[in-house]
């Protein structure tokens, strides 16, 4: 039920998780409600059943891939760090952030790592490098039945070709981020809170 | 020694039997005799008023010290977290792309690599907050209502309230609890009994009048055994025989709540145990429509058997919960169509609770029935609303499936609750494949960019 929430989040903990992922305190609170209240079991730890039975997610054609970027290589319970920091990848770009000091470590929601995220989604095998079969198969998660494979491998083929530009027929993550330079991606990858 | 006990004794067994009668004569007078002839005394909505003042009083002393400790009060939202726009996948997508691109969209190509962010946010949103899971758990307050079930903010209590609060639990748990289990076992008892006296009477008017009067004279003790305080909206609505009243579900008292104010004829399954000693000595009095678990699972059979029923207009109009399951009363989720095929008029009931005093929404995952019926008799009062809405039908080509998500927007709008598409038994099964497939669908219609007549 959540109730017991916020006791359970120690200051030192927000503190952390604000300074980490930059939520601010009551969207850390409120997001720890909401792990909570998924969190089934109990035990202070997601499993991906526990992503499963949110409906909105297990009718996107991508659920399972999502949830998969919440879990770390190998692992099958992610803890409440874990949650927020895929979360943070989220965030909206604020201004006063793009003129921090620029040696400092990279923002969990800069853009590009927005665009490695999403990048993540292609690259199933995460060796960098998306490859006509891990195109084929996002491919395939999105369009179902609808699509015949012939017509699909062509759209394969022709995203590949316009992407490649050192011609090993795949996409590397610089190759990705040149194709979607123009794209608002600040924008289009950011979930703003209403408090 | 004897000598010295017995005058003692004498004294306590008098006192003892003085304060019984006193009692039960107390009990008599203000609750049962009302509840016979329907009338009522205000005490209840004086206690209400009474209650309120202190639950505000309890918050501004939880928000002062939250303040003096330099803290962050704990604050519970319960509208939705983060914006959503409720743009359609084919705009979205087209926007992504726009954004990309200075191409023309025709001259495009059908697929962009960016199109996986509508996905990946769509998917993160519902991470965050989604519209269904919510539904399933009980509602958060706002201020504090001197329950510890329902509190998150209990460090910043001060001594004072917590005094309160032991006032509040000895009250509640030492006096209201045994006399409010005192009144149901009365009441359920008085049910069982009557009933069945009134079923050895010839079918007739004699039978049909003093068949209403048992169960209604039931029904409110019962509903005093809850503390219940209801306001009936529009009783010029109530539903008629022949009709069959749909209501929102939140939990069994919805029952009791309605059938304190007018007689229905109620369906369901029939069980095992106190609940089926009820339900059969009920039916002996007047038609009610029970089913065996196994005529359960045939649709054609249970709708044969409600249309029977209310085509004999002597019977009363049946009380159906379309939801099929209990949800926790912010929101009317997906109506199942079986009740709206059979062609009779629909009466449909709107049921909003105040959550301030009690929260009445039944988590059966988390408590069983009897454990249910303590938390609510142990509770301040259940306090809620019922609006009786004007009686619909179906329209002209408008099928059953229309008709049903007609009546519960109108349910929800007069309720104040969000009308949802999606179904309550979301609670504890897996979402249908066909949904994932509708979105499939859609984004393979932009990708070969046919019209919208696409299979």
């Amino acid at each position: 039920m959540g109730s017991r929430a916020s006791t359970l989040l120690r200051e030192e903990e927000i503190e952390e998780i604000k300074k980490e992922t930059g939520f601010s305190h009551s969207q850390i609170t409120r997001l720890y409600s909401r792990f909570t209240s998924l969190d089934k079991g109990e035990n202070g730890t997601l499993s991906r059943e526990d992503f499963q039975r949110i409906p909105e997610l297990a009718i996107n054609p991508l659920g399972d891939r999502i949830i998969n970027a919440f879990f770390p290589e190998g692992e099958d319970q992610v803890n409440f760090r874990g949650f927020m920091r895929t979360l943070a990848h989220f965030r909206p770009i604020e201004d006063n952030e793009k003129s921090k000091n620029p040696t400092a470590s990279e923002p969990l929601n800069s853009r590009t790592n927005k665009l490695l995220f999403a990048f993540r989604l292609y690259d199933l095998d995460r060796d960098d490098k998306i490859s006509r079969d891990e195109l084929l198969q996002v491919l395939r998660m999105m369009v179902g039945v609808n699509i015949s494979d012939e017509q699909l491998g062509s759209i394969a083929d022709r995203t590949i070709q316009e992407a490649d530009t050192n011609g090993d027929n795949s996409i590397s993550f610089n190759e990705f981020i040149k194709v979607l330079e123009k794209v608002d991606v600040e924008q289009k990858m950011s979930i703003r809170f209403l408090h | 020694m004897e000598l010295f006990f017995n005058p003692f004794d004498n004294l306590v067994c008098i006192l003892l039997g003085i304060s019984f009668t006193v009692w039960f004569t107390l009990l008599l007078v203000f609750i049962i005799v009302p509840a016979i002839f329907g009338v009522s005394f205000g005490i209840r909505r004086l206690y209400m008023k009474t209650l309120l003042k202190i639950f505000e009083w309890a918050t501004l002393r939880i928000e002062r010290g939250a303040k003096e400790k330099n803290h962050l009060l704990y604050k519970p939202y319960s509208n939705a977290i983060i914006a959503r726009e409720p743009t359609s996948l084919e705009e979205e997508i087209k926007e992504i792309r726009r954004s990309g691109s200075n191409k023309d969209l025709d001259a495009a190509p059908e697929f962009e690599m960016s199109d996986i962010f509508y996905f990946a946010r769509r998917g993160v949103e519902s991470i965050m907050d989604d519209e269904v899971t919510k539904r399933f758990s009980a509602e958060e307050l706002e201020s504090w209502n001197l329950l510890t079930r329902s509190n998150y903010n209990f460090h910043y209590i001060s001594l004072r309230l917590t005094v309160l609060w032991g006032l509040g639990l000895l009250i509640r748990y030492g006096f209201l609890l045994p006399l409010r289990v005192t009144l149901a076992f009365t009441g359920v008892g008085l049910l069982v009994f009557l009933t069945s006296v009134v079923g050895l009477l010839p079918n007739g008017r004699m039978k049909n009048f003093l068949s209403e009067k048992v169960h209604l004279m039931c029904y409110r003790i019962c509903v005093r055994a809850l503390t219940a305080i209801i306001t009936y909206h529009d009783s010029e609505n109530k539903p008629k025989n022949g009709g069959i009243c749909v209501a929102n579900h939140t939990s069994p008292i919805d029952v009791i709540i309605l059938a304190s104010d007018g007689c229905y004829a109620m369906v369901g399954q029939i069980h095992g145990g106190l609940m089926g000693v009820i339900q059969r000595s009920m039916v002996k009095a007047c038609p009610h429509v029970w089913f065996e678990r196994s005529e359960v699972k045939d649709r054609h059979l249970v709708a044969k058997r409600l249309s029977d029923h209310v085509e004999d207009k002597s019977k009363l109009p049946i009380l159906i919960f379309p939801e099929g399951t209990c949800i926790n009363n912010t929101s009317v989720m997906m109506f199942k169509k079986g009740s709206f095929e059979i062609g009779a008029t629909v009466y449909p009931v709107a049921i909003k609770y105040d959550p301030r005093f009690g929260d009445a929404f039944w988590n059966s995952s988390k408590f069983g029935m009897v454990n249910y019926l303590l938390r609510m008799m142990s509770s301040w009062a259940i306090v809620c609303s019922v609006w009786y809405l004007p009686p619909m039908s179906r329209e002209e080509g408008e099928d059953a499936v229309q008709f049903a998500n007609r009546v519960k927007a109108a349910i929800a709008r007069q309720g104040g609750l969000v009308d949802l598409l999606w179904d309550g038994g979301l609670k504890r099964g897996k979402v249908k494949d066909t949904f994932k497939e509708e979105q499939q669908k859609l984004y393979s219609k932009m990708l070969l960019r046919l019209s919208w007549d696409f299979p």
